[in-house]
């Protein structure tokens, strides 16, 4: 079913100042496989997902316990380079962020502040990361445009096309269709689907339709606790846990 | 990679610490320079003494005189001033159409900028000749002048900053009156006035602390004699005026010299309680009208 | 009836207060403008005084004014938004931060003549600069420095937070995201606040009156320690010492106009460029 576990959460618990968020949370998630995140808001599935890039890093007064380990090295070791393991794990927000900066710009960041300097280079990757995004036909004339003047789904599909240029290996999507239409959701959903060839995906959703369309595994967080983890098939059709049918049935959300 | 990284915060640290190093220095400086004057005069004496002839044998270190100069002018400037300036910002925020307010907002922006060396000479020229011959006086520089300049000085800056205060109040507020049956007048009366209160109090205390520490104006217009006035008419001296005029003068270290940093230190601390009261009324403000800034 | 009636009065009184307001600042600018623009030629903005100031023109107050602004803003810009980029890039939000922060807003409210006692005190004598343009360009700077700190903070604070974490997880070290996203995303806000202080150096004269202001000089200035010849003192002098007062009035006249182009001109270049900069974020 599953070629072998890219990232290892083994015993996390994450505390704000005193108020843990996230307790005891062991799960794994498979390479090459889309992983979603569910649960009601307020759960802690978006610091959850964020833990998994250091995200939650810039979060003072911040305390993390247990180990999540990344092809077997724990990135939270202090010998890792927080740098090197955003750029293998890359991120795509709930509200499309691009800079105001051009379209080819913002998607050329990314290799610039890795310092790559060879033009042609960065060129062929970003044409590249664009037509990955399905973006390149509605912005092929107009690179040099601001990306601000793009409509919120372009935006957001400028994004992913952002984060595939600097060439991760994981890439978690943080409701990413959270404040886009019903369309440019569909679209983004198909491009994850597309993507999951080349990457590992994590996203986190609060949208259980969502998790049912694109999600290979899913886990179900509630109240800071890991209630269910499986197959997605499994868990939408025979929950194990009765939190979990709950939710699923919408009895509370 | 991550050495640079720590240069650069280490970087930015040490010029922070500098800059601040400045405003304290700042602070240090007065009260060193300001404090030996009460080896040569009592802290009563000094600021109650109701003479002030820092170069006569023996000196005389009252500042009482110089004190209520600062308090007369800065009286009348504020009745100049607060009305004017509050009613013209009532007018663009309220009565003013769209394309007015366009036009008056920046405008009276850009006029706050007009040094104060300016309107000083201005005062000397056209406004003191001018109060002169109005009222019959021996020579037109006199407190009374004095207040008017500062005041229309200070108009553009409290007006500014009080439409600012009235434009944050919610359309809802004012709509909710409608409703109610309250017509435009009543509506600003009792509803919008009370509602951006704190926040045009704000703007009329940092336009009275600006009054209190403007030095040119009053250098020139005032008159300059160090005597405690009963009359808008009579010419009067106010503390910076004093700094700005005797500093020249007051030979490094002396008593005179001290003198003047002392009178500097208490135009600071004057000044700094003005900012601290707005600071805290705007906060205040800011938390009643539910702005998270 | 009676309701509309107050309503009419209460408004006809604020529609006078800004008929009253527009009245007196606009005669200032009326009166220094047609009696100034008698006095300025291309003499008299490109010659040095002669007559012991009551001939000739003003070009060494425009220079002096010119150095002056120059240095202080050299020694304030990198100065004070290295200080914003700290507290708001790099220090964590403590209560010593809001110490500071509290104390540069206090300090942007403290008479500029004080900050005149500050430099003579610590410039001219201490350091032993003399009364210079050194000492003055400090003095100035440190003036402006607490609104440079607080523009700058303020354009700072108005960058999303979301496209920092989108550099960062680009695998963009903090410093990188600081430079090519933060800066220059915060930049017309900083030098809106860096522009309106221009103009506020330009016009002030309480700081420099002790540590860099001259009455008349014959040379231009050769060094950074040599006396300046500003406007604004210039305007001051002209007014109070001397013995042609008629004749240095007119030239007195020249001064304020060409002191209120300067600083007019500078502050309606902030007020615009601010002005779109509002209309760009509403978009």
């Amino acid at each position: 079913m599953h070629n072998g576990t890219r990232i290892k959460i083994s015993n996390v618990s994450f505390y704000y100042g005193n108020l843990k968020v996230l307790s005891n949370i062991s799960m794994d998630i498979y390479k090459n496989q889309v992983t979603a995140i569910i649960g009601p808001s307020g759960c802690g599935k978006s610091t959850f997902i964020r833990l998994l890039n250091r995200m939650n890093d810039l979060i003072t007064k911040s305390k993390l316990e247990g180990s999540i380990y990344l092809d077997n090295k724990d990135i939270y070791k202090a010998k890792e380079d927080v740098v090197a393991i955003r750029r293998l794990v890359g991120m795509v927000f709930q509200k499309p962020n691009p800079f105001p900066k051009s379209i080819y710009e913002n998607v050329a960041y990314g290799l610039e502040v890795n310092n790559i300097k060879d033009k042609a280079f960065i060129e062929h990757r970003v044409i590249e990361s664009l037509r990955k995004a399905a973006l390149w036909n509605e912005v092929k004339d107009r690179l040099h445009d601001s990306a601000l003047k793009l409509s919120g789904g372009q935006q957001q599909r400028l994004c992913i096309a952002r984060c595939l240029a600097v060439d991760p290996e994981v890439i978690l999507f943080d409701e990413p269709c959270a404040s886009l239409d019903p369309v440019s959701t569909k679209k983004i959903e198909e491009l994850i689907l597309e993507l999951k060839s080349d990457y590992t995906i994590v996203i986190v959703t609060h949208n259980m339709q969502q998790a049912a369309r694109v999600s290979d595994f899913t886990a179900f967080l509630y109240l800071g606790e890991l209630v269910e983890f499986g197959h997605t098939e499994k868990i939408f059709t025979v929950p194990k846990n009765k939190k979990t049918e709950e939710y699923l049935t919408g009895k509370f959300g | 990679m991550r050495i640079k990284e720590t240069i650069y915060k280490w970087i930015f640290t040490i010029f922070a610490f500098a800059s601040l190093l400045f405003l304290v220095g700042i602070v240090v400086v007065l009260f060193k320079e300001g404090l030996p004057i009460f080896k040569h005069v009592k802290l009563v004496a000094f600021l109650f003494g109701k003479s002030w002839y820092p170069t006569y044998e023996p000196a005389e270190y009252g500042i009482l005189p110089l004190i209520m100069g600062s308090v007369w002018v800065t009286v009348g400037a504020v009745l100049v001033s607060v009305p004017l300036g509050v009613g013209s910002a009532l007018y663009l925020d309220e009565l003013a159409s769209y394309k007015q307010k366009a036009i008056l907002k920046p405008i009276i922006e850009i006029l706050a900028s007009i040094p104060s060396i300016v309107f000083g000479f201005f005062g000397m020229v056209i406004v003191a000749p001018l109060i002169q011959r109005i009222f019959k006086l021996p020579v037109g520089l006199c407190a009374l002048t004095a207040s008017i300049i500062l005041g229309v000085m200070a108009i553009p800056t409290i007006c500014s900053l009080a439409e600012d205060a009235l434009s944050y109040v919610p359309r809802s507020f004012r709509e909710a009156s409608f409703a109610l049956g309250a017509n435009r007048w009543q509506t600003l009366t009792k509803v919008v006035v009370p509602a951006a209160g704190s926040g045009v109090s704000t703007s009329i205390i940092l336009g009275v602390s600006r009054i209190v520490g403007e030095t040119m104006t009053v250098l020139m217009v005032s008159g300059g004699a160090a005597m405690i006035p009963v009359s808008f008419f009579q010419p009067v001296r106010p503390m910076t005026a004093t700094i700005a005029a005797e500093m020249g003068e007051a030979a490094m270290g002396s008593a005179h010299y001290h003198a003047l940093f002392a009178i500097g230190l208490i135009l600071f601390l004057v000044t700094l309680v003005f900012n601290i009261i707005a600071e805290l009324i705007s906060r205040r403000f800011r938390i009643k009208l539910g702005l998270n800034r | 009836m009676k309701k509309d009636n107050i309503q009419n009065l209460g408004f006809l009184v604020l529609f006078l207060c800004i008929v009253i307001t527009l009245f007196f600042l606009g005669t200032i600018i009326f009166f220094v403008v047609v009696r100034g623009a008698k006095v300025i030629s291309l003499s008299f903005l490109f010659e040095a005084p002669r007559r012991a100031m009551t001939e000739g023109g003003v070009a060494p107050a425009i220079i002096g004014t010119f150095y002056l602004t120059l240095g202080a803003i050299i020694f304030a810009l990198p100065l004070g938004v290295a200080c914003a980029i700290y507290l708001c890039e790099y220090s964590p939000k403590s209560f010593v931060v809001n110490i500071i922060r509290m104390s540069i807003n206090n300090l942007a409210g403290v008479p500029s003549v004080v900050f005149g006692l500050f430099g003579l005190a610590v410039f001219v004598k201490f350091f032993n600069f003399g009364v210079s343009i050194l000492s003055g360009s400090l003095t100035l700077g440190i003036l402006v420095l607490p609104s440079i700190i607080s523009a700058s903070q303020e354009a700072l604070l108005a960058v999303p937070r979301s496209i920092r974490e989108a550099s960062l997880s680009l695998g963009a070290s903090s410093w990188q995201t600081i430079k090519k996203i933060v800066i220059p995303t915060a930049l017309p806000g900083i030098l809106t606040g860096v522009i309106l202080s221009i103009g506020r150096i330009a016009g002030e004269t309480a700081p420099i009156m002790f540590t860099a202001a001259t009455f008349y000089i014959k040379k231009y200035p050769s060094s950074i320690f040599s006396e300046v010849m500003v406007l604004p003192y210039h305007i001051y002098a002209l007014m109070t010492e001397g013995t042609h007062p008629d004749k240095q009035t007119a030239i007195a006249y020249g001064c304020a106009l060409i002191l209120l182009i300067l600083v007019l001109f500078v502050s309606a270049l902030a007020i615009v460029i601010r002005q779109r900069q509002r209309s760009y974020h509403h978009a």
